[in-house]
């Protein structure tokens, strides 16, 4: 029963980073109907600003804060140098230039920075705390819980409680009517891309340390994962992000427990088959679809 | 009686294919006039021209005098002019009260806006009970109800509506004309009315335009178009 108490604590904190990277590739897939395959690369190049802002200033928090102004910084980059030009009828198009964007993003940071995987610390302990015996989480898991799951709130409020919030929905939603409401509907994707590529990379710079550490593909299986969340909760709906991170966290963690690392990748994708076979719009994209 | 929007030599066309040839037409202010003619003359085209999403290869529209060549769909929007485009335009994904909020996006007093929401619930009742309802569940009726109350809760000086009574039962079709057309009396509100319901539409007009194969074929007085059995027989098909 510890063990399992452990894995599962353990599974739901991972399970809210994948939620996190998740989100952002629903926000893009809502505005644009582009599957964002250079999300892991975009959201590196803001851990290499973040982990370079704290090695000048000593400081987690102010690269903390880093990652996530770069990352943004990159979404603004990409959407108004790039990607904004990816044609409309073509969805093709745009998963194409995004996968050229990961070699090319890849590729820079491998000349800048060198293949090597740099050791990146974190902030707390790692090591679990016991709690009667228990393992439970460790104090850095409970920082990476509590801020994954803050920002998401945020995010939530944001699209829920605000004028912009309305905006970026109506604008994901319906175009063409938000248009003609006076939405600038091409400001408001310029924003959805902001808002996606700093979480991204947030969420980026929190798995970091519990990785083997940084290097220009360090995101890669980040991206696979939260790619396979983000299907399982529904391309197009932010509350099966959160559903289907903790989903995948959870198996993820029980499967690597009980049954041996070198199965977690085969019971993620296992995962995925069922639920693309079962319910291809993802296990929680009917409710949620329809509203924030 | 000074011209709201004016439209001038107005030529667009698909892939090449000219739509509209040439069209040129006022619509005086606080006045409604509808723009009948049969599937495929071009309303549809006309009204998405003169709202900024089709850019025209030759022509202008003016709106109160001024060109509107270089003003984008959004920037109409806050010079007085709006669109309930065609199938109702209704968000489904938000709600009610929602949609009616993007209406008003540009009054910057929130109660300014609240009580351009409670007039919308005025005008239309079947909205206040269903303010969190979502979109999608609402009534075609309903749907076209919240359609139109959204644009107008931008406070527009010009109304453009394509089309309002596709698919809905002659009561409702009849009470949204019926308070269009207070609306116009009361406010000054102007209205280009598009309708394949060339009956319902110019019982509601005071002036009515025939549109044939991308050309203004008749403008006349909508009471006097409505008598006119040659013309109706020739474009109007009753």
């Amino acid at each position: 029963m510890d063990r399992f108490v452990f894995l599962l604590g353990t599974g739901l904190a991972r399970g809210t980073l994948f939620a996190l990277f998740a989100l952002a590739l629903v926000l893009i897939w809502r505005s644009t109907r582009i599957v964002n395959f250079a999300a892991g690369a975009m959201a590196i190049v803001g851990v290499y600003v973040g982990v370079a802002v704290t090695g000048l200033t000593g400081s987690y928090w102010l690269g903390l804060l880093a990652t996530v102004l770069a990352g943004g910084l990159v979404g603004l980059v990409v959407e108004r140098g790039l990607l904004r030009f990816a044609s409309a009828r073509s969805p093709l198009s745009g998963v194409i230039l995004a996968i050229g964007l990961v070699i090319v993003l890849q590729s820079l940071l491998g000349i800048a920075f060198g293949q090597q995987h740099t050791p990146v610390r974190a902030p707390f302990d790692d090591r679990p705390v016991q709690v009667g015996g228990v393992p439970l989480l460790s104090p850095y898991d409970v920082f990476v819980v509590v801020v994954a799951l803050g920002l998401m709130a945020a995010l939530r409020l944001l699209f829920v409680r605000t004028t912009l919030g309305l905006q970026l929905r109506a604008a994901a939603f319906e175009p063409e009517v938000s248009r003609l409401l006076g939405v600038r509907v091409a400001r408001m994707r310029t924003v959805g891309w902001v808002l996606a590529a700093a979480a991204a990379s947030l969420a980026a710079m929190l798995a970091v340390p519990k990785e083997l550490g940084l290097n220009p593909h360090a995101a890669d299986m980040l991206f696979v994962y939260a790619f396979t969340v983000a299907v399982v909760g529904g391309l197009d709906s932010p509350g099966g992000a959160l559903l289907g991170g903790l989903t995948v966290g959870v198996v993820m963690s029980l499967v690597t427990g009980y049954l041996g690392a070198t199965l977690t990748p085969v019971a993620v994708l296992a995962l995925l088959v069922v639920v693309l076979l079962v319910r291809p719009s993802g296990l929680f994209a009917a409710a949620e679809a329809r509203r924030a | 009686m000074s011209a709201a929007l004016s439209v001038r030599e107005l030529v667009v066309g698909y892939g090449g294919a000219p739509v509209l040839r040439g069209v040129s037409f006022d619509v005086d202010e606080g006045t409604v006039v509808a723009l009948v003619g049969g599937n495929g003359a071009g309303k549809t085209t006309l009204l998405r021209t003169v709202s900024g999403l089709l850019t025209p290869s030759a022509g202008s529209v003016h709106l109160d005098g001024e060109d509107l060549a270089r003003v984008g769909v959004e920037d109409r929007v806050r010079r007085g002019l709006a669109q309930v485009p065609e199938g109702r335009g209704v968000i489904t994904e938000l709600t009610v009260e929602e949609n009616l909020r993007l209406g008003g996006l540009w009054r910057r007093d929130p109660a300014d806006l609240r009580a351009a929401l409670a007039e919308m619930y005025a005008l239309f009742e079947p909205l206040e009970r269903r303010r969190t309802t979502l979109g999608h569940q609402l009534s075609g009726g309903e749907r076209q109800m919240l359609a139109i109350a959204r644009a107008l809760v931008a406070r527009p000086r010009v109304l453009l509506l394509d089309e309002p009574s596709l698919g809905l039962a002659p009561l409702v079709v009849a009470q949204i004309m019926r308070v269009l057309r207070e609306l116009c009396d009361r406010t000054g509100l102007t209205v280009l009315l598009a309708e394949q319901n060339v009956a319902g539409a110019l019982s509601v007009a005071d002036h009515g335009l025939v549109l044939a194969l991308g050309e203004v074929v008749a403008s006349r007085p909508a009471a006097e178009l409505a008598g006119d059995e040659a013309l109706r027989h020739a474009y109007l098909g009753f």
